[in-house]
């Protein structure tokens, strides 16, 4: 119980479970032939399915159906070989069927799990469900004072509604939660995860109960696109149940949707006025039958994911999970990371990747550090500095120019001047400079004050311009020293 | 050419190859026909332009002897709920009254690439609503057929497609299409005196036809005899990508086995089929029917289907459910009729009260209750289960039996206005014909007949799924031995 609202009268546990909804990667919508594209003129990706002209018929996307049963399997979910399209019947403009496709009882995916490394140590969290169904179009309001407009462009894309189970505890689980189910998602392949683009929305269930009472009343809240909102939206709504509970009222079930700008939820509609979508199964399809071959030859197929990367990422790279954690999150920086450790120091590999270069993408907004800079350039810097031609300060130094330039690590030492010096000779002679220009101090350290030692390095790589070799200057002044 | 007016498709298309006559020529005696024969409301809307396009297409096809197509040349008309690309459709409602369609149904296609010539767009009941087709925005269809007993009383041609069945009898087009949801080919087609095939659910592709009850919906010829049926059938089905319900059995060559007999067919005789209201002449014809096809070798067996007189109730709430939900894309946003209102509500409120007729707002409001919270299991989940009952008769049955021997309808054409008021004894029109629907068999409506009044009987042959072949060939038969070409002069 690391995470609650504290009360007037006691410590409430909060309750979340999550509906994701993931637009799957494909060319195609769910059940037409029209692209899926991101940013098309409104309406230049519409065809009569997605339009729901009259006499218009769905036919399923194999490729979606592929994608969803890839996830099903990257979830260790159950694959039903048998599931049912159902339309949901609701009225809206941005709605042309006035249904929309899903599944209800009988969904493409059964239960499943994932794990996240919480605050407490590992957690499985249950997956409900996952489904197929259609997205819907958007309706634009901003665009002109009496009328509003329809952008039929994302009507009939394919999405897959993954549903979890009220395992979660906390904004903090819930962003490890989606962030997990991000990164299998973009290993599969099955969904781009790009919340901002509107490719993973989330919607979620907040209740709030004493510790080891029933479940409260649950509130969903609707869409929110960021995880940093999600936080805020589930913070502000589990105080709200609170006060409402602790003040002698009660939580009504009801869709509320977050106002980012005041970072409060506010009602949409209760659960007396919430739709009765009459589901019933599509009569335009028939039920969606799986092999169990193709399920077989698709497990095969599934790409090793985080978790099983993770700990071979430990073994065989002895590097600490913290940081295998953070490597695997992203499918693209372990695959930067395999390349970039293959004959190098995993540790120094790890210092470099996680620190200069992801706070440099972290800068520039980037998530592929291979768009910041290739793994061979990136290499022969660490190959420079680990064989001592470069110093790790100066590496640092020169690191955003290095990746901004179009020069190779040895062409920017070369013509930066930078190459360490290394040369027994050259050191030692600056060293006996700095002794001769500071007799003073030296007295003081023969004396017994041999903290100088530090400052005589100071000097010595200032008049070296900082190429001096810190360890041959150590080494050698230390030895000089003792004379 | 004396009489083009009895031509049937097999006989124009002999004229047509020996190229006594030509598709424009024949096609222009259909305008002439269209034009007199206003009154009767078969057309909403006439593609003269269009048909003489395409029956020049097809006189070229006949001179260079190249590429001939199972209906080259041949004037048709097109139900109103097919949608052709440039051409109206309107589905007989209000709500799609300016509906101009930017693609083509692959049954029209099909025809078209068969050598087809569309004369026009043919009335029907609203959304194929009705059993009279007096449900359409465009007014009732009447049929050319007259009582013997009041030669002044208009009659209903039946529904939905009232418009393809009255235009045949009329000798308007030389075929028509259709589609039956319940019965909405093979009414029209017995209450006309015509042949209307519904073949097995999958057979034609629903791809650009109106939806109704999807999972019933299914395309069909309307004929003047057998052998049109079987070649016009042959033109309109194919299996079809964009439909997911639609077949990819093979598809027979039909007209070739039409004549084939029926020697060794074993014909079920359903006892439930004696329903409540069965006309006395239809059951005569009926008994006439079995005597017939025994008459030619086939064998007649008493079967039994339990669960029929649950059909007509099942289909009442399953057929309304699918239609609630395909019924609602029209809503007056992207397409078809839009009426204005203060708020989105209004505009949905006022676009759907002022566009939809109303059989359609009752099937849309039935549909929606039995769909709703609290009511689905009890209506629709058990109708569900019931049709699966209806579907498990006929399987059994046909354990028996190669085809079953109904008639088509309790009663023949009746007045137009009668049985307006109470929707329940409309709906009995298709007591026989929709528990095959619901079963998604084919079933063929071949007239047999006429009774006291002089007004046609039509009886059906239902057979297992994908076996129309069957259907022909018994059909057949009764249509020779009825001698119905004869009674009908």
């Amino acid at each position: 119980m690391s995470y609650f609202i504290r009360g007037h009268e006691s410590k409430w546990e909060v309750v979340l479970g999550l509906e994701v909804h993931a637009q799957i990667n494909s060319l195609s919508k769910l059940f037409s032939p029209s692209s899926t594209g991101y940013g098309a003129e409104p309406n230049s990706q519409v065809n009569l399915i997605d339009a729901g002209m009259p006499g218009a018929l769905p036919v399923i996307n194999q490729e979606c159906v592929k994608q969803a049963v890839i996830t099903g399997l990257g979830l260790n979910a159950k694959i039903n070989l048998k599931s049912i399209f159902d339309r949901k019947n609701y009225f809206y403009p941005d709605l042309p069927q006035g249904y929309q496709i899903s599944q209800f009882e009988n969904p493409i995916v059964g239960s499943g799990h994932l794990i996240i490394e919480a605050e407490e140590g590992t957690k499985k969290i249950g997956i409900t469900r996952l489904h197929l169904e259609q997205d819907a179009g958007k309706s634009i309001h901003d665009q002109d004072f009496e009328n509003s407009f329809i952008d039929l462009n994302r009507s009939g894309c394919a999405l897959m509604e993954i549903v979890s189970e009220p395992d979660l505890r906390s904004p903090s689980e819930v962003s490890l939660y989606i962030k997990k189910l991000r990164s299998i998602l973009r290993y599969l392949g099955s969904c781009d995860g790009n919340m901002e683009k509107g490719n993973l929305r989330v919607d979620v269930n907040v209740s709030v109960r004493r510790f080891d009472a029933e479940l409260g009343t649950r509130c969903e809240i609707k869409n929110i696109n960021s995880i940093k909102f999600i936080q805020q939206a589930i913070e502000y709504e589990a105080r709200r149940q609170v006060k409402l509970i602790e003040s002698g009222k009660i939580v009504e079930q009801q869709t509320r949707l977050f106002d980012s700008q005041k970072g409060e939820t506010r009602a949409m509609r209760s659960k007396e006025e919430s739709h009765d979508y009459r589901y019933f199964p599509d009569p335009d399809l028939p039920p969606l039958i799986l092999e169990k071959k193709m399920i077989e030859d698709l497990k095969l197929q599934l790409p090793e994911l985080p978790d099983k990367k993770k700990i071979r990422f430990i073994e065989t790279y002895g590097i600490k999970k913290y940081d295998a954690e953070i490597l695997v999150s992203e499918k693209e920086v372990a695959e930067y990371f395999e390349k970039l450790v293959s004959d190098r120091d995993p540790k120094m590999v790890v210092t470099w990747l996680t620190g200069e270069l992801f706070s440099y993408l972290n800068k520039k907004n980037l998530d592929n550090p291979q768009s910041a800079i290739s793994v061979e350039k990136f290499g022969e810097l660490l190959d420079l500095i680990n064989d001592g031609t470069l110093s790790n300060r100066l590496a640092k130094e020169l690191f955003v120019e290095f990746i901004e330039s179009n020069m190779s690590a040895s062409e920017l030492v070369k013509k930066k001047g930078m190459v360490q010096i290394s040369d027994e000779n050259e050191i030692i002679n600056m060293i006996e400079t700095v002794l001769d220009q500071n007799q003073k101090m030296l007295e003081e350290y023969r004396s017994g004050k041999e903290k100088l030692f530090g400052f005589f390095v100071g000097q010595i790589m200032k008049i070296s311009n900082g190429k001096a070799n810190p360890q041959m200057v150590n080494t050698l002044l230390t030895k000089r020293l003792k004379k | 050419m004396s009489n083009l007016s009895d031509l049937t498709i097999s006989q124009a298309k002999e004229l047509l190859l020996n190229r006594s006559i030509s598709s424009v020529e024949l096609t222009k005696f259909f305008f002439d026909k269209i034009s007199n024969f206003k009154n009767l409301n078969c057309f909403i809307t006439e593609t003269f332009d269009q048909a003489l396009k395409m029956s020049k297409i097809s006189d070229e096809k006949y001179k260079l002897k190249k590429d001939i197509g199972l209906m080259e040349g041949i004037p048709i008309g097109m139900k109103d709920l097919f949608c052709t690309n440039q051409i109206k459709t309107t589905a007989g409602s209000k709500i799609l009254k300016n509906f101009i369609p930017f693609y083509e149904s692959t049954v029209s296609k099909n025809l078209w690439e068969e050598g087809a010539v569309l004369l026009g767009k043919t009335n029907l009941d609203e959304f194929a609503m009705g059993s009279a087709n007096t449900t359409s925005f465009f007014g009732n269809v009447v049929n050319p057929w007259k009582s013997k007993n009041d030669i002044d009383k208009k009659l209903v041609p039946g529904g939905s497609s009232g418009g393809s069945a009255s235009a045949v009898a009329a000798d308007l087009c030389l075929a028509a299409t259709g589609s039956d949801t319940g019965g909405s080919i093979r009414q029209p087609a017995s209450f006309c005196g015509l042949v209307g095939m519904k073949p097995t659910y999958g057979r034609c592709s629903r791809f650009g036809m109106i939806a109704f009850a999807s999972s019933l919906d299914q395309a069909g010829p309307i004929t003047k005899d057998v052998l049109d049926s079987s070649i016009m059938l042959k033109s309109m089905c194919s299996y079809d990508k964009k439909d997911s319900t639609s077949s990819k059995m093979e598809i027979p060559d039909f007209p070739k086995i039409v004549k084939l007999g029926v020697k060794g067919i074993r014909v079920g005789i359903p006892d439930e089929y004696i329903v409540d209201g069965l006309n006395s002449n239809v059951n005569d014809n009926w008994q006439k029917g079995i005597e017939w096809l025994k008459s030619e070798g086939a064998e007649i067996i008493e079967i039994n289907l339990p669960h029929t007189q649950s059909a007509l109730p099942t289909y009442y709430i399953l057929a309304p459910a699918e239609a609630s939900a395909n019924l609602a894309r029209y809503d007056g946003i992207r397409f078809g009729l839009r009426e204005i209102g203060k708020d989105l509500d209004e505009v949905y409120k006022n676009t759907r009260a002022s566009g939809f007729g109303n059989e359609v707002k009752r099937r849309i409001m039935i549909g929606t209750y039995v769909l709703s919270a609290g009511y689905y299991d009890a209506y629709y989940l058990k109708a569900l289960k019931v049709r699966k009952l209806i579907s498990d008769d006929f399987s059994k049955a046909f354990e028996k039996c190669d085809c079953i021997l109904t008639p088509t309808t309790p009663g023949v054409a009746f007045g137009i206005g009668e049985k307006q008021d109470d929707p329940l004894e409309m709906y009995l029109n298709d007591v026989l014909t929709v528990p095959a629907s619901l079963a998604g068999l084919p079933a063929i409506s071949v007239p047999s007949g006429l009774n006291d009044e002089g007004l046609p009987i039509g009886l059906q042959i239902v057979a297992r799924p994908f076996d129309e072949e069957t259907c022909f060939k018994a059909a057949f038969v009764i249509e020779q031995l009825s001698n119905f070409n004869k009674l009908k002069n």
